[in-house]
């Protein structure tokens, strides 16, 4: 699995375009997110695809080719913090309520909603951990589940930021002279 | 001042240098033709969009600068889809302008709608719908600044009617390009730099593998120089015939699936490959695993995705062709490489012998004779632009290119219908250039309605038609590979020569070899179109020939005592 992480223009067609990018590659995506930044012109991707080491070099690569893609870094070798949301609505009443909570709590995850079979589970944590609880609730009974995909960031001084845009200008490269 | 959109399209493009479009009008972009009529612009009305592309796509090859492509929405944007893929395929830059359905329809499947930016958008380096007037310059400046900066390629640009017709200011000065601000990779890795240096001072038996990277970038020059100082022999992409001469005795010639058995072999001997602004295609390559195993790769290209790609290099230079042959040229050492030199010298002798020119005539006409006599008579200084096929492959071998930009041909997308609509577009870039459309009779029968392109625009460009009434390069592999099963590759085709007379544009049939000299001369003094209808030996095959998947060395040679002797009218 390889994470890469990009900074896109804010606006449509560029997750088609990125999505028929690494369709054309013939790479699978395991996961795909994307929002906004604290510039509301810049959305932030994190992809995180089936490929080897190769692969994401390709992908990085062919992504920033794209001209509405700023920046496309492939950061899985990288220390880096991955986050995966996901809401877990398990089967429980009064009988095996106070077990499953317990379970909850070993995991960091919280109840959000309570009723009387059934209740919410929310758990923020990296893939593996959320696989983990998704196991031990799955005696329980999953009635339904929905997951973001992950979000990743480099950690410390590691810093990956959108380039600052010139005022007025662009800085893209004017055509050689021929 | 205010303009129409479509006012402003033209002023625009007046403003960029553009002095022909090559388009079909239509009801999405009927306001532009309007305007069109009243501007400086040169349109040339074609008769398919396709050929419309391909001749913006031939502009652009013959000059370096940008081609323009124009049609209307729905069928006419979708016909443009394959010239738009073989411009991709060959980083070609191309404009391609497409009217659109009023935005208010948009999504409405109006008449004559498609989306045609979603079902380009694989096949273009970028695309772009416009629905506002005041848009329209400054994405027509960006769609330009893309198409022929970096790796060139094309640029589609949709605009809707509503956007042609309404009224929006129009200033040069203030309608500038406003791009993405993209972070600037600094592809200066010093370690490669170094390595590459110490790989071209140590090796003993080094190739140069030579593609239009080194046109695309202008390079010609100190790519020679780079040659004379290195003296290292230098092997062809087929897109790469033309940046260095042919005439030159480093010159080795095409490498490849049909390149020359002294050509692919030095490749599997050599220690190290120096490949310049070419992508290691599997035309180019055969099997990879057995793929120059002895030799060490450098790898300088202007497309950071292209590294490391199909094959495994031991030094990437990633930039332009040109200034990184300059930033290395210093730290190349003069070097001899007699020895290297010599035994591919010794490589070529038998070849030379099996070559078809050295073969007694026959009696029978050879595309080969025909494309080296064209080669002789134009004294090798004509603009050749290939269809594909065996006669894309013979003119490679047999037209000898020491002027770049002199091949057109559609490399990467193999695009049969290429040849006559890109020479067309090719005589409008260098209108005093000779230039020959070389094709075969399936080929041209694909796009031969541009015929009468040519005579409505009263232009001079002769076609060679290489006919053997056969999809040849398709039945030489059901030779080769499906035991002569010719299944749907015996063609009919019209009497070409009358074709033409009906055009209003002199054929005439060549059948023996003695005529094939005069026939080329006498095109060659007319002033207007001709075409000459060569009928050349039905079932010759394309030597030497790397089998598809098989090892570079793995060539079927042309046969000692070969000519298969077929005469029979198909």
């Amino acid at each position: 699995m390889q994470t890469i992480v990009a900074y896109v223009e804010n606006k449509p067609g560029v997750l088609n375009r990125v999505a028929s990018l690494t369709r054309r590659l013939a790479i699978n995506i395991d996961s795909l997110t994307v929002g906004p930044t604290e510039n509301e012109e810049i959305a932030r991707m994190t992809i995180c695809a089936h490929t080897d080491e190769n692969g994401a070099r390709r992908l990085e690569a062919s992504l920033e080719k794209l001209v509405d893609v700023l920046v496309a870094e492939n950061i899985s070798d990288r220390s880096m913090l991955e986050r995966d949301l996901a809401l877990i609505k398990v089967a429980a009443d009064h009988l095996n309520r106070p077990h499953l909570m317990e379970l909850v709590k070993a995991f960091r995850g919280r109840v959000v909603d309570v009723s009387p079979e059934s209740v919410i589970v929310e758990v923020s944590d990296t893939t593996d951990k959320i696989d983990g609880l998704l196991e031990v609730l799955r005696p329980f009974g999953v009635l339904e589940m929905g997951r973001t995909g992950r979000i990743a960031m480099t950690k410390g001084n590691d810093v990956l930021r959108p380039p600052v845009s010139a005022p007025g200008g662009s800085k893209h490269p004017a055509p050689a002279s021929k | 001042m205010k303009l129409t959109g479509a006012q402003i399209l033209c002023e625009t493009l007046e403003h960029l240098g553009v002095r022909h479009i090559f388009g079909y009008p239509g009801g999405a972009i009927l306001p532009v033709y309007d305007a069109l009529g009243k501007s400086k612009l040169h349109h040339i009305l074609v008769r398919h969009e396709q050929g419309a592309t391909h001749m913006a796509d031939g502009y652009a090859r013959a000059t370096g600068g940008v081609g323009v492509a124009m049609a209307t929405s729905g069928p006419g944007a979708t016909n443009m889809v394959t010239g738009i893929a073989t411009a991709m395929l060959d980083s070609s830059p191309v404009v391609c302008i497409t009217g659109q359905v009023s935005s208010k329809l948009l999504g409405s499947d109006a008449f004559q709608e498609v989306d045609i930016t979603g079902i380009t958008m694989p096949i273009t380096k970028h695309n772009v719908v416009v629905s506002k007037a005041e848009d329209i310059a400054r994405t027509l400046r960006e769609a330009f600044l893309i198409a022929n900066s970096g790796r060139p390629g094309p640029v589609l640009v949709d605009i809707t009617k509503d956007a042609q017709q309404a009224f929006a200011e129009f200033d040069w000065d203030t309608c500038l390009p406003q791009l993405p601000t993209k972070r600037l990779r600094d592809n200066h890795d010093q370690q490669e730099f170094d390595r590459a240096v110490d790989l071209l001072n140590t090796s003993k038996r080094p190739v140069i593998l030579a593609g239009r990277g080194i046109m695309l970038s202008g390079a010609m020059r100190i790519f020679d120089q780079f040659v004379r100082t290195s003296n290292i022999p230098v092997a062809m992409t087929l897109l790469g015939i033309g940046c260095f001469p042919a005439s030159d005795p480093m010159n080795l010639g095409m490498m490849g699936m049909h390149g020359e058995a002294w050509v692919n072999n030095a490749i599997q001997e050599a220690d190290l490959l120096i490949a310049v602004g070419m992508r290691f295609d599997d035309r180019v390559t055969g099997d990879l695993r057995t793929y120059a195993r002895n030799a060490r790769k450098i790898h300088i290209e202007v497309d950071r995705a292209e590294i490391n790609k199909n094959v495994k290099v031991d030094a990437a230079i990633i930039g332009d062709a040109g200034e990184t042959l300059a930033n290395l040229l210093p730290h190349v050492h003069e070097r001899d490489h007699g020895a290297w030199l010599a035994h591919i010298k010794e490589l070529k002798g038998d070849s030379a012998v099996r070559d078809i020119q050295s073969l007694p005539d026959s009696g029978h006409l050879y595309a080969a004779h025909v494309i080296n006599d064209l080669w002789k008579v134009t004294n090798g200084g004509a603009i050749v632009v290939t269809d594909v096929g065996q006669h894309q492959m013979w003119e490679a071998q047999y037209y000898h290119h020491d002027q770049p930009r002199t091949l057109i041909t559609s490399g990467g997308l193999g695009t049969m219908g290429f040849a006559l609509p890109a020479a067309i577009g090719a005589k409008f870039a260098r209108p005093d250039a000779e230039v020959w459309a070389v094709v075969g009779d399936g080929g041209f029968q694909m796009t031969m309605c541009e015929l009468a392109t040519i005579v409505q625009e009263k232009i001079n460009i002769n076609i060679a038609i290489i006919n053997n009434g056969f999809l040849g390069m398709v039945r030489q592999w059901q030779e080769f590979f499906y035991d002569k099963r010719y299944v749907a590759t015996p063609l009919v085709a019209p009497d070409f020569a009358a074709l033409a007379n009906a055009f209003g544009i002199r054929g005439e049939r060549v059948t023996t070899r003695q005529d094939v000299v005069p026939a080329i001369e006498s095109a060659r003094d007319s002033d207007q179109a001709v075409l000459l209808d060569f009928r050349v030996e039905q079932e010759d095959s394309v030597y030497p020939m790397v089998p598809a998947g098989a090892s570079l060395h793995e060539m079927i040679r042309r046969p000692n005592n070969p000519l298969v002797e077929t005469a029979t009218e198909p």
